[in-house]
């Protein structure tokens, strides 16, 4: 059983991606435990998107390997990660906003009865588990009926993770999820986040916000134009020292300098 | 953070979705730390039944429906005639010449595509069962399946296209459009020699096909064309696909945000390959209507019923964009086209109207849409 545990859900070796002539990705080494919230950082352009494609099968790596339980992969569309149990939240949710918030939550892998051709969705008890799956995590909605574009961004974040758990996620990538949202909202889902990691999933919590990232991370990574910058755990750095890299290190100390009056 | 083999255990076999959902579930519900209550509204039971009356009177086919009720008021009162049930029943099989076709249509918009070519397509289906059959001097029904074969390949062909090149659909099916004139006219030219095809009722086959496509059915003394009864048919099981099955959800889905759609494994390509397959579908069945009803076919028509099919979905609460809409909608929205049509020959007026009438609903119908789906949103 301990090998089970102390075995990576996935690592990262030295991987690189480009496209055409601009190199994206150069060099990242990454693992992703059962349990552990492993953090990205990055300013805009770093190569966290690329990292993230990567590993939720949108695009193949062009370098280095990718190991998913210990075995080399490649994923081939994110059909193929999610059948290995690599769920991604997008920055953009990946719901959609007109249909209902248990039709959304279902999306892709509805629940069903009858043989074909009269085989049909479950609607109640897809209600119904959408509903309570909701309520676990703290989200009431009044009528799962609504349209999910009805309500709060948090929220919506919460169901699309409460969708990938409740599917059977081992390893979630959550793509920013807090960049849109103000410090209540961000409160909801960094809960949430830390909840997840607690049930045993690995985590990838992408985000360019320093402290939520001290929050809830075990692991942090730093991306800069497509390199890692820094690779530490926890308690081998500070948030001071985190938000000093994060913020560009030296460059940050010569605008200061530059900008004081 | 521990990494707890007793929990890392289960998670770790297979993809397994069901049994693994529940083992978390279960877990989850042992009272592991969760997030506490937050930012969810209260749940009262008036919130609850306040939001459900509003949902009904925003249900995409409510304008629609208003709409119906209101050309059918107007023309019972200018046109006397129009009370019999005689002339109920003229106005449902007008509905449902063009209402067969808006199912496909309008199930492709909610998919968020568009189809140009089916004004002409049904003319193509009709144009290559007669000529398959008399000239190779067949059994009428050889060419009703080779007709089938082909409006299903048209319909893969624009949906291929569409999917493959990322273009929009308008485009695509444009030039599939003008293609299909083009060829409609000159392959019957060239065949039989004459614009129109030459007449099939006499061979095998027809009597059955003209049973099954374009018979009248006495029904408690109103003569109902049987066309009537499979436009019901067809509105009935897109509906309950629409609503009920798994494909429906990603027709929805593949309209409202394809993106999201395929992120979540939702088969987006084929979804709407299928769409435009079903288009093609109903286009040869519109076809197959049109030839057993009429014997010979005019090979230069079509062109402009491609708007009207669409006009009737968007009345009908069919969002162009794509993502919202019912079969249902679409339904009311040709049955308010067949009305219409109707009702001004009824009511002796000059028949250029109906188009007038359309434009005046459509931008009607355009700016419902657009406020209901801002309701919509709203929640």
């Amino acid at each position: 059983m301990s090998d089970v545990s102390d075995q990576p859900l996935v690592e990262l070796r030295d991987v690189g991606k480009s496209y055409g002539h601009i190199l994206a990705l150069e060099g990242v080494n990454l693992t992703v435990r059962a349990g552990e919230v492993t953090c990205v950082l990055g300013d805009n352009g770093a190569g966290k998107s690329t990292l993230i494609k990567i590993i939720s099968g949108r695009h193949r790596h062009d370098a280095g390997t990718l190991l998913v339980d210990g075995k080399e992969t490649s994923f081939g569309s994110p059909r193929d990660a999610l059948e290995h149990g690599i769920a991604t939240v997008y920055q953009d949710l990946a719901v959609v906003p007109l249909m209902p918030v248990w039709r959304n939550f279902f999306l892709g892998s509805e629940l069903t009865s009858g043989v074909w051709p009269l085989r049909r969705l479950q609607v109640d008890q897809m209600k119904e588990t959408a509903d309570t799956e909701l309520r676990k995590m703290g989200i009431e909605l009044p009528d799962i009926d609504a349209p999910i574009g009805s309500i709060s961004g948090g929220q919506r974040q919460c169901v699309a993770i409460a969708r990938a758990v409740y599917f059977g996620a081992r390893v979630l990538i959550l793509d920013e999820p807090t960049a849109a949202l103000g410090v209540k909202q961000s409160g909801v889902v960094l809960r949430y986040v830390a909840a997840a990691a607690q049930q045993g999933l690995g985590v990838i919590f992408i985000t360019h916000n320093p402290h939520h990232a001290y929050m809830v991370g075990d692991h942090m990574i730093l991306l800069n134009r497509g390199r890692m910058t820094l690779d530490c755990k926890r308690e081998d750095i500070t948030l001071d020292d985190l938000t000093q890299e994060m913020a560009g290190g030296d460059e940050l100390d010569a605008l200061s300098h530059e900008l004081s009056r | 953070m521990d990494t707890n083999p007793q929990q890392a255990g289960p998670v770790a076999t297979g993809p397994q979705p069901a049994a693994k959902a529940s083992s978390r579930r279960s877990r989850a519900g042992a009272g592991e730390a969760g997030p506490s209550a937050a930012g969810g509204a209260a749940a009262s039971d008036q919130v609850r039944n306040v939001s459900r009356l509003r949902r009904f009177l925003l249900r995409p086919e409510m304008g629609s429906l208003l709409g119906a009720v209101l050309v059918f008021l107007i023309f019972w009162t200018v046109a006397e005639p129009i009370r019999s049930l005689h002339a109920f029943s003229t106005v449902l099989y007008a509905s449902s010449t063009i209402g067969i076709m808006v199912v496909g249509v309008g199930l492709l918009m909610i998919g968020g595509e568009f189809d140009l070519s089916t004004g002409v397509g049904v003319i193509t289906g009709a144009l290559s069962a007669s000529i398959f059959t008399y000239q190779l001097s067949l059994n009428v029904w050889a060419g009703v399946i080779f007709s089938l074969a082909v409006m299903l390949l048209v319909g893969f062909v624009n949906g291929f296209l569409v999917t493959m090149t990322k273009i929009h659909s308008f485009l695509i099916t444009l030039g599939m459009m003008l293609m299909l004139f083009g060829l409609n006219l000159t392959v019957t030219k060239l065949i039989t020699g004459q614009v129109a095809t030459s007449s099939i009722s006499d061979m095998d086959g027809f009597a059955l096909g003209e049973k099954i496509f374009a018979s009248t059915i006495d029904i408690g003394g109103m003569p109902v064309r049987i066309t009537v009864l499979w436009w019901l048919l067809f509105v009935a099981i897109a509906t309950w696909v629409l609503l009920r099955t798994k494909v429906g959800n990603w027709i929805y889905a593949a309209g409202g945000d394809p993106e999201a759609a395929r992120a979540v494994g939702v088969p987006v390509t084929a979804t709407k390959i299928g769409l435009f397959m079903t288009v093609g579908f109903c286009a040869w069945f519109s076809g197959m209507h049109l030839l057993f009803a009429f014997d010979t076919v005019q090979s230069g028509g079509g062109i402009t019923n491609e708007l009207i099919y669409i006009v009737a979905a968007v009345i009908g609460g069919c969002l162009l964009t794509g993502g919202y809409g019912t079969a249902i909608g679409a339904a009311i929205g040709a049955f308010i086209y067949g009305m219409t049509t109707q009702g001004i020959v009824f009511a002796g007026w000059d028949s250029n109207l109906v188009k007038f009438f359309l434009g005046v609903m459509l931008l009607l119908a355009v700016m419902m849409n657009m406020w209901v789906r801002r309701q919509a949103e709203k929640g």
